[in-house]
């Protein structure tokens, strides 16, 4: 192995020998000066971590969180520099693991997470405005493909999820209850927001997202969509996209 | 408005957290430094931020994961997202750290050491080629901060440094706070090192707080961690180097236990004041 | 099916006169101040993640591979306590997974 093949194993694995030809400047081993480097490593990925997953970090307390991150982040060491996508693979890693597999949920709060993560760094789209949208004749909205900014995201979960969250982070929010939640993620202009959605609602969503138009999108929403509500809350979000001419 | 250089004067890396305070009233501060890899998103508040900062103030960018140092090939998406980040920006300084984070497609975020070979010159002057053709811009090498040596180490850090520069044309970034961590850790001379160093290479220099740790001797091992004030004997090391280049841009850079502005703002007026000392010295 | 031209024209009329009343106020410049980029404890939703540094730490990672000598249902949050003291194995199910959470917050 190379010398950095080495010493990355040495890193990462603490039971792993550090390279022999580490010294401490008087010809020594090099001893718990190669720990700093460790500690490096782990602590300040695992800091990141806590960074991305604060709701996950508070629903599992320090230790635990700290834990699992210190298997994740050996499992799954960052591909790129960049830290603000590090962690994408920890929902699927939540899942599997038997150490939380009481619970099931976590891995869609971590996804709720990165998913807000990602709408936060998304590019800026240039949304439709009231003045573009009074230039469509009314009689012409149903066939008219309506946009979305880059910064919108879906998740659908089986679990309470955005209730889980919002307790998590805020001990005064009321308890999650029992259900299902779907969750649109809009950012009207720098902050993500999390809104509740209705199961017919996100039909909707996705299909103006693949390039429908409303009257298709409509069609695909379910029997609980409102499309004042829904509506509303896109344009005042700034969420629409003005169509291609 | 773009700035084509950094200037003389006292500089802050640059946290989200004092964007009011420094587009109200940046005190002492004169330029900003940012780390490269937190820009990198596609849009949003920090790409806002720093277009806004950039109207106002000489923007340093500074990498920390492009591991010029590993021993494979630098990872061409990052350079490409380097490339993106100075075309738009267009910062008046790019930097990078002497020093390997990526190795087999994972990044270690963390600047490993590099034992000083005949084969590691080589294949950082051919890193240090790459990039400046690819950035089509001259970079600064910083000197990294040290806790062990390598023993097939053929030469000194500062003969290294000297050489890369020369094969390359590349500039040079000077952190005395690394000097005096690696003097300490390697029982080496702080005065030597600086002494020695080729001072005409230097476009910016970096100071920073250290922590105090034992190794396994109980000799002292200092830890790079930027989380405090810059140390006494780190203020006197910086004294002895801007008695050799002149005044230069110099960075206080405070990123672990970011304090409140007011708190940067005077450790940047102190360097500030060390910069007046050094031009009135030179006027002298 | 919602599809008549006149619902689109009424949601889209309704939602023009409401963004209309909050443009004016969420265009603001001080869009780029408001919150820091960082997520501060989890008490805003920013959601930057982490930034990246480049100095070291002089925290230990005292966890190496630890948790991979977890067991299932041995850690506390997983066996949660319900308010009498009392512990409980949780039958499998979304709803028992919520229970554990409730029983498991974080104090403070």
């Amino acid at each position: 192995m190379t010398t950095q093949g080495l010493f990355r194993s040495a890193l990462l694995d603490p039971s792993s020998d550090m390279p022999v030809t580490l010294t401490d400047g008087a010809g020594r081993p090099a001893g718990r000066r190669f720990s700093v480097y460790r500690n490096n490593v782990a602590v300040g990925l695992t800091e990141a971590l806590i960074d991305g997953f604060p709701a996950c970090h508070a629903l599992l307390g320090d230790e635990m969180f700290r834990a699992m991150a210190g298997a994740f982040l050996r499992a799954h060491p960052p591909a790129s520099p960049v830290m603000a996508r590090f962690g994408e693979a920890l929902p699927e890693f939540m899942d599997a693991a038997p150490q939380l597999s009481k619970m099931r949920w976590i891995g869609d709060v971590a996804r709720l997470e990165c998913a807000l993560r990602q709408s936060y760094h998304a590019a800026d789209g240039t949304p439709l405005s009231p003045e573009d949208l009074a230039a469509i004749p009314p009689e012409a909205l149903g066939d008219t493909r309506f946009g979305l900014v880059p910064s919108v995201r879906v998740l659908l979960s089986d679990w309470p999820v955005l209730s889980i969250r919002r307790r998590a982070l805020d001990p005064a929010a009321p308890q999650a209850q029992p259900g299902a939640e779907d969750v649109l993620i809009l950012r009207p202009v720098y902050d993500p927001e999390p809104h509740l959605m209705t199961r017919g609602d996100l039909p909707f969503v996705e299909s103006l997202r693949r390039g429908a138009t409303l009257a298709e999108a409509a069609a695909s929403a379910g029997d609980d969509y409102d499309p004042t509500r829904l509506l509303t809350l896109l344009m005042q979000s700034h969420a629409l996209t003005a169509p291609e001419s | 408005m773009t700035h084509a250089f950094l200037p003389a004067g006292a500089g802050v890396g640059y946290k989200p957290r004092h964007y009011a305070e420094i587009m109200s009233d940046p005190g002492p501060v004169r330029w900003l430094e940012i780390h490269a890899e937190n820009y990198m998103g596609d849009g949003g508040r920090p790409i806002a931020q720093l277009r806004h900062l950039s109207e106002r103030f000489p923007v340093s960018v500074h990498g920390v994961g492009l591991s010029i140092g590993g021993e494979g090939r630098l990872d061409p998406d990052h350079l490409a997202r380097l490339k993106h980040l100075c075309d738009w920006l267009n910062p008046a300084s790019f930097s990078e750290h002497l020093a390997w984070s990526t190795h087999d497609g994972a990044f270690l975020n963390d600047l490993l050491p590099l034992p000083y070979t005949a084969a590691t010159l080589t294949r950082v002057a051919d890193h240090i080629d790459e990039v400046q053709e690819v950035l089509g811009r001259r970079m600064l090498l910083e000197n990294p901060s040290s806790y062990l040596a390598f023993a097939e180490s053929e030469m000194s850090e500062t003969d290294f440094l000297r050489d890369i520069a020369a094969r390359t044309g590349c500039g040079l970034l000077l952190d005395v706070n690394n000097v005096f961590v690696s003097a300490t850790n390697l029982g080496l001379s702080a005065r030597d090192y600086v002494a020695a160093f080729p001072m005409d290479r230097v476009g910016e220099i970096h100071l920073g707080g250290y922590d105090e740790e034992e190794d396994d001797h109980g000799a002292p091992l200092l830890i790079d961690s930027h989380g405090r004030e810059v140390a006494d004997p780190v203020w006197a090391l910086l004294d002895d180097v801007l008695a050799r280049t002149g005044p230069a841009p110099l960075l206080i850079e405070w990123d672990n236990d970011v304090p409140d502005w007011p708190t940067l703002a005077a450790e940047a007026g102190r360097a500030r004041d060390a910069l007046v000392r050094a031009g009135e010295r030179a006027a002298a | 099916m919602k599809s008549n031209k006149a619902v689109y024209a009424t949601a889209f009329a309704a939602a023009v006169s409401a963004t209309a009343m909050v443009s004016a106020t969420t265009a603001s410049a001080q869009e780029a101040v408001k919150c820091y980029g960082v997520s501060m404890a989890g008490k805003n939703d920013c959601a930057a993640g982490a930034g990246t540094t480049c100095a070291g730490t002089s925290k230990v990672d005292y966890q190496g591979n630890a948790w991979t000598l977890v067991k299932e249902g041995t850690c506390e949050t997983a066996e949660p306590v319900l308010a009498d003291g009392t512990k409980v194995m949780l039958p499998e199910g979304k709803m028992g997974g919520l229970m554990a959470l409730e029983r498991d917050l974080p104090q403070g």
